[in-house]
């Protein structure tokens, strides 16, 4: 009985063992780009030609020039990034906690809208958007972008939160208010630290969002002083830029917040987290 | 007496506490329903009032916007770019989602035979779709580059073409290339979102399956498919709004270029307003698009997303 078990564990197990060389196989050709990115970013020079498939010769001139010539709207993406989850979570997470535990009718016509809204294309809100703004006077601020940028995260994080705050036990908040505490210290002191993990995803993925624009950076600026990094990129590539030493390191650096978040809140941001926004 | 002013105290105190929740309700759901108006339904709103109107670089000076009517339509209709960029939108979008659709499927169900280092070789491929999109642009605009790109340095030294391949600057390959990207920055949101919906599939079914001596061929038919529908449904109509409206990657890598040959729908509406200070124009176009991805929305909602039993 044991050697047929074995027997038939060993056959299982060599399959499995060329899966794993085979899911290696499909992460390095998936993953190459950004391999050959930081491989770039980290050599002289910047042509092919001249660049080896790791980098011998190490050299930091690439990151030198990025943040030389990109360090400004770096710390324009942070603050930009930065003040959109504040903002996106200072909106999101009281109205998610309002549609699961208070309001019932017209709740399902708000997530409806909010749906939609999620569908709607950047380009169309840009279009709109750029007149409004020249005559509020807030092109080319960050006030403006920070505004811009939440129309892709409030959505999407009312919709996940109030699928999790769903769940939320309603004997607890009951319970706080028999014992006198106010609608809002029940929010602020039961809802809220319970809800934590949804709260973090809803801000991660703000973040990565609004980073990662481009449509309102390319739109909604038209001067150097609040250029988000991705348009820099942008404009290296418009330049038909020949040294791709700077562009690489700029990407790398661009590329960071995604790959740190990847290695370090990896729970957050599982297809499971995501389902709730999804549905 | 005393029983009666109770009685009305405790209602008095009742009307008081649902005069503070209806008070709590919309200070905590205010900012959002005003930021909503404000960012969704009055953009769509003035987007199409700027349809029927001769707005320009001009309109920002004077204030005036003259109605026109139909003419910015009938303009963009006529123009020959347009249907070009009709074209190019169905090409770009039928072949990208299909190819990301059978990888990220074919990914799913592989990834989903736990082996050894499964799961963190899973992770790793979400990154392609978190990077920012201009990141991935910048590094394969140069892997593609005609002269210094190392896929033709690769293919030269392998000898398996003879001469550099104009990956972005000949209209034959540029939408190639462009669909290519745009596979390889979707592929791992396919696969996530498709994973996720082969786990909630009862491992059951497959062992009754193969009980009854199913094939993994037919357990795939009949089993897979027909329970992963639902999700199947979600991930192909938000990749075909997302690819709608993708703007990017076509900026990044060709400017919409060579002769057009990648222009859809959203770069003839951002060159229109945003190059040529046509608003209407653009507004025009990006009409359009609210419209084809209004009908692919409200399918997305029709989906039904129990599981079939």
């Amino acid at each position: 009985m044991s050697t047929i078990v074995s027997a038939a564990s060993r056959r299982a197990r060599r399959p499995r063992y060329l899966s794993t060389a085979f899911g290696i196989l499909v992460v390095v050709i998936m993953l190459f780009p950004v391999y050959w990115m930081v491989n770039a970013s980290l050599q002289r020079g910047g042509s092919a030609i001249g660049s080896t498939l790791i980098p011998i010769n190490l050299s930091w001139s690439g990151y030198e020039a990025a943040l030389r010539e990109q360090g400004q709207n770096l710390v324009t993406s942070i603050i930009v990034s930065a003040g959109t989850v504040a903002f996106t979570l200072l909106i999101s997470v009281p109205a998610a906690y309002i549609l699961a535990k208070f309001v019932r009718r017209g709740t399902s016509i708000f997530i409806l809208a909010l749906l939609v809204a999620q569908m709607v294309p950047g380009i169309v809100l840009a279009n709109a958007l750029y007149s409004v703004y020249s005559s509020l006077g807030i092109l080319n601020s960050i006030p403006g972008l920070i505004l811009a940028d939440a129309s892709r995260c409030i959505p999407f994080s009312i919709i996940l939160l109030r699928a999790f705050m769903l769940a939320l036990p309603s004997e607890l908040l009951e319970a706080a208010r028999i014992d006198g505490a106010s609608h809002f210290r029940a929010f602020r002191s039961i809802a809220l630290p319970l809800s934590q993990n949804a709260i973090i995803t809803a801000g991660l993925f703000s973040f990565l969002f609004t980073w990662g624009d481009f449509i309102f950076a390319v739109t909604l600026t038209t001067t150097a002083d609040v250029r988000p990094i991705t348009l820099g990129i942008y404009n290296y590539l418009a330049a038909q830029q020949q040294e791709w030493g700077p562009v690489m390191a700029t990407s790398v650096i661009a590329a960071l917040p995604a790959m740190i978040i990847l290695m370090a809140a990896q729970r957050y941001i599982t297809a499971g987290s995501l389902s709730g926004a999804l549905k | 007496m005393s029983s009666l002013s109770g009685a009305s105290i405790s209602r008095r105190r009742g009307n008081a506490n649902v005069r503070s929740e209806r008070r709590f309700v919309w200070l905590m759901l205010a900012p959002a329903l005003l930021y909503v108006a404000g960012f969704f339904a009055y953009p769509i709103v003035k987007n199409v009032v700027m349809g029927f109107q001769d707005y320009s670089i001009t309109t920002f000076y004077t204030g005036e916007a003259p109605w026109v009517g139909l003419a910015n339509y009938a303009q963009v209709f006529a123009s020959r770019v347009f249907s070009v960029a009709v074209v190019n939108t169905a090409v770009f979008t039928v072949v990208s989602i299909s190819l990301q659709f059978a990888i990220g499927l074919a990914l799913a169900v592989f990834f989903h035979r736990k082996f050894p280092l499964s799961v963190a070789l899973r992770s790793l491929l979400l990154l392609p779709w978190l990077l920012p999109l201009l990141a991935s642009t910048a590094v394969w605009r140069w892997i593609l580059d005609q002269d210094s790109g190392i896929l033709n340095q690769a293919l030269g030294f392998f000898h398996l073409t003879s001469s550099a391949i104009p990956w972005l600057s000949s209209p034959s390959f540029a939408m190639i290339s462009l669909i290519a990207v745009k596979v390889w920055v979707a592929v791992p949101f396919n696969l996530a979102i498709l994973y996720g919906g082969l786990q909630g599939i009862p491992g059951e079914l497959y062992e009754a399956a193969s009980i009854d001596g199913a094939s993994p061929g037919q357990a795939f038919r009949f089993i897979t498919l027909p329970l992963l529908r639902p999700v199947i449904g979600v991930v192909i109509v938000l990749g075909i709004i997302y690819t709608l409206e993708s703007l990017d990657i076509i900026l990044g890598l060709t400017g919409g270029g060579p002769a057009n040959s990648t222009d859809t729908l959203s770069t003839l509406s951002y060159l229109e307003s945003f190059e040529r200070y046509s608003f209407g124009t653009g507004a025009a176009i990006s009409n359009i698009i609210i419209v084809v991805s209004m009908i692919f929305t409200f399918i997305y909602l029709r989906i039904d997303r129990r599981p079939a039993q």
